[in-house]
């Protein structure tokens, strides 16, 4: 049996996809920007930080592309001013939850959130910053976290469970409150699951994972090597 | 009691208060030089990772970012407890020197011409840098072209003008390429010739400033400074020479790590900015200058040629002595500049500059770290502890304007006692006092950099705490 195609429009032109892929999937293949921030190429979608977010005509809600299906018809609006301003707030949003100093920070220049924050032409926060209290965690003889750096968008924790295996990281807490934790809470360096691979590093999209000893503006994340290792790992070799 | 208050002070790095209590003759008894801001650097770095600090440091100062990098590498380095490569130390000694060069031409050129140039009671609307532009073009070209210059050099060494991220834990980040070294070879002649022509137009000028060289910040000290193995100036390696006011070494070969066995701090409820003081001479009485104009009476002799043929002349200003005018502080820093033109020469000279190995990488070896280096204003130390994962534990860093602060407040009272008789400021009298807080170049740990256009009050509070007098420009 062949997967059947369908024909949908984004933003006004017409294109075709195989069921059971994501408006995000379709979009991309055919050259269309859509922002996103937890998805990432390897990973099962999250759909957690609605940055995706995409117009669909005749829903009034707004729909995250990364785990949104296309159906047959589906007419999907990529950018919209509603659209900008919902990304935008999103993104200020998480500059003010957390404690961001782009200055001093390990990826200032090459931080997935900053060129987000940069493509969506944000220059100030407009909401009052929480600044937590967040502690680092150096204790990993290779890497450190650093929670006021942190998104939550839970890369890390998919990646260590679904490609390395070891199911090192989890989220502890509710809302604003939530934090990551190795383990059942216990400092990374004493973690009895971490292999010490590096992927929750690579694929983490700010500076919250980082290489022990670099300094600002040094660590360059290689998260691209990730579907290769999908797919090696679901052909069972 | 009276008070009278000066506040901001214009033309200096950041802000400031002055306050002045006559009393009841109405002759000046006391002079407070009070810093009103306070930054809490210490406490928002603990707990962040000491990779950071250099670049963490970096951002205490707008103005001398460099200078904490390099103190504040030094200390990682002992962390590190690796010994760095020689070209990192070289790469690392010549970004000192263009940060000195363009931090003492700012200070110079741009910051107390309009008073030495047009004189203290030339009309405020035009004593500041654009005044001296009109005045003198080619002055203000002068200036403009050494401070780009200092300022290339780091931009050519660290790639960015303003907070690079070049000087790290180990070394620096990149090697220096053929090119650029060539680009600052090939305009350092020029730059050497301009500058000892502004040092004769100066020299030849201090006639005229005797007024101000006899009263502005001329008393007996300590002075404090780095040294080289040899004596010689020394603005990156070296250990601590102290002075008297008669020119003896009282004390030599202190290494800097063990500054607190040396150096006391003092707290005074006024102000945020501590008083560091000479322990074994007790507080306040072990009141110590720093910066150029210490540095060239601690050292033997600076080992460059030009410098030391002008170090020579500077020395008869007080034969056989220490010079203890602060005022003469301007005339060190064009030394200094001619200084660091030449060293930078030599530095470049020697082909090993361009070595690719620049980098020590280590993890963290030691839990306590010290590092220290002349920066354009003074001493500058860095004090670090860690824990066993590298987190920063407690850091302590003592700053140029802090070990100047009883001498410059000694300085404000002497030069208020001599200008000020009555219960009223004048103009060209309050730029007197703040002439002499320029000349020792405060950084008052803010990137607020403000060439003559702050706001100025001046309250004049009558004994009973009535205000009797305001004034504002
Ligand atoms: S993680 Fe990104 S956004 Fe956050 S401080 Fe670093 S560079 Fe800035
Ligand atoms: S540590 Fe990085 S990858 Fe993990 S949740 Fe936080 S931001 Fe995402
Ligand atoms: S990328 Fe779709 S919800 Fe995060």
């Amino acid at each position: 049996m062949t997967t059947p195609i369908l024909t949908l429009t984004i933003d006004g032109k017409e294109v075709s996809g195989l069921a059971g892929e994501t408006i995000l999937q379709v979009a991309r293949e055919n050259g269309f920007f859509i922002p996103t921030l937890c998805w990432l190429d390897g990973l099962t979608s999250a759909g957690s930080c609605r940055l995706c977010m995409v117009e669909i005509k005749g829903s009034a809600a707004l729909h995250p592309a990364c785990i949104t299906l296309i159906q047959e018809g589906m007419a999907v609006t990529t950018s919209s001013e509603r659209l900008l301003r919902y990304r935008r707030a999103i993104i200020e949003l998480l500059f003010s939850e957390r404690n961001h100093v782009c200055a001093v920070c390990v990826v200032n220049g090459h931080c997935e959130l900053q060129t987000l924050a940069q493509q969506l032409g944000i220059d100030h926060i407009s909401f009052p910053g929480l600044y937590p209290d967040l502690p680092v965690d150096a204790s990993h003889p290779r890497f450190v976290i650093d929670h006021n750096r942190c998104i939550l968008c839970t890369r890390c924790v998919r990646v260590c469970g679904e490609i390395e295996g070891a199911h090192t990281w989890d989220v502890k807490n509710r809302g604003v409150r939530s934090q990551i934790v190795a383990d059942f809470d216990t400092p990374w360096g004493d973690s009895t699951t971490c292999t010490g691979c590096g992927k929750c590093v690579h694929v983490c999209p700010t500076g919250a994972l980082f290489e022990k000893g670099k300094s600002v503006a040094e660590m360059f994340k290689k998260p691209l090597g990730l579907p290769y290792l999908k797919a090696i790992r679901d052909l069972g070799v | 009691m009276q008070k009278i208050t000066i506040a901001p002070v214009t033309r200096i790095e950041g802000h400031a208060r002055i306050s002045l209590f006559l009393d009841d003759n109405g002759t000046v008894s006391d002079a407070r030089f009070q810093v009103t801001q306070i930054r809490g650097f210490e406490r928002f770095v603990t707990g962040r990772p000491f990779f950071e600090m250099p670049a963490l440091t970096a951002r205490i100062c707008g103005i001398c970012p460099v200078s904490h990098q390099l103190a504040s590498a030094k200390a990682c380095d002992q962390l590190l407890a690796v010994t760095i490569p020689a070209a990192a130390v070289r790469l690392r000694s010549l970004l000192n020197f263009g940060q000195l060069v363009q931090s003492h031409a700012l200070s110079f050129f741009y910051l107390s011409a309009p008073d030495l140039l047009l004189g203290m009671d030339h009309p405020v609307a035009t004593r500041n840098f654009f005044g001296v532009a009109e005045n003198d073009p080619q002055f203000a070209r002068d200036g403009i072209e050494l401070r780009r210059f200092g300022q290339q050099v780091i931009e050519r060494l660290a790639g960015r003008r303003i907070h690079p991220a070049w000087v790290v834990p180990g070394g620096v980040s990149a090697p220096l390429k053929s090119a650029a070294r060539d680009e600052i070879l090939n305009e350092l002649p020029a730059m050497q010739t301009l500058m000892r022509n502004h040092l004769k137009r100066f020299r030849e000028s201090l006639g005229r400033h005797q007024e101000y060289a006899d009263n502005f910040g001329c008393f007996p000290s300590l002075f404090l400074s780095l040294v080289d193995n040899l004596g010689r100036l020394e603005h990156y390696h070296g250990t601590i020479r102290i002075i008297d006011a008669h020119g003896s070494t009282i004390a030599d070969n202190l290494a800097p790590a063990s500054y607190e066995e040396y150096i006391g701090e003092a707290i005074e409820p006024w102000t945020y900015l501590k008083f560091p003081y000479y322990r074994p001479q007790g507080y306040p009485e072990g009141m110590y200058r720093v910066g150029p104009l210490a540095r060239l009476n601690v050292c033997g002799c600076c080992g460059t040629r030009y410098a030391d043929l002008e170090l020579n002349r500077f020395r008869q200003l007080a034969t056989g002595r220490p010079v203890l005018s602060s005022f003469h502080a301007h005339y060190a820093r064009l030394i200094e500049i001619l200084y660091a033109l030449e060293m930078m020469e030599q530095l470049l000279a020697d082909p090993s500059v361009l070595d690719p190995h620049v980098r020590a990488v280590a993890g963290v070896n030691a839990f306590e770290g010290i590092g220290a280096i002349e920066a354009p204003r003074g001493t500058l130390i860095h004090h670090y502890r860690v824990d066993a994962d590298g987190l920063i534990e407690q850091v302590n860093l003592i700053i140029a304007t802090g070990h100047n602060n009883l001498a410059m407040n000694r300085a404000i009272l002497q030069a208020a006692r001599r200008y000020i008789s009555q219960d009223r400021l004048e103009e060209g009298i309050l730029n007197r006092i703040e002439a002499v807080i320029r000349t020792f170049d405060p950084c008052l740990s803010c990137s607020t950099h403000a060439v003559g256009s702050m706001p100025f009050v001046i309250e004049l509070m009558g004994p009973d705490g009535r205000c009797l007098d305001r004034v504002r420009r």
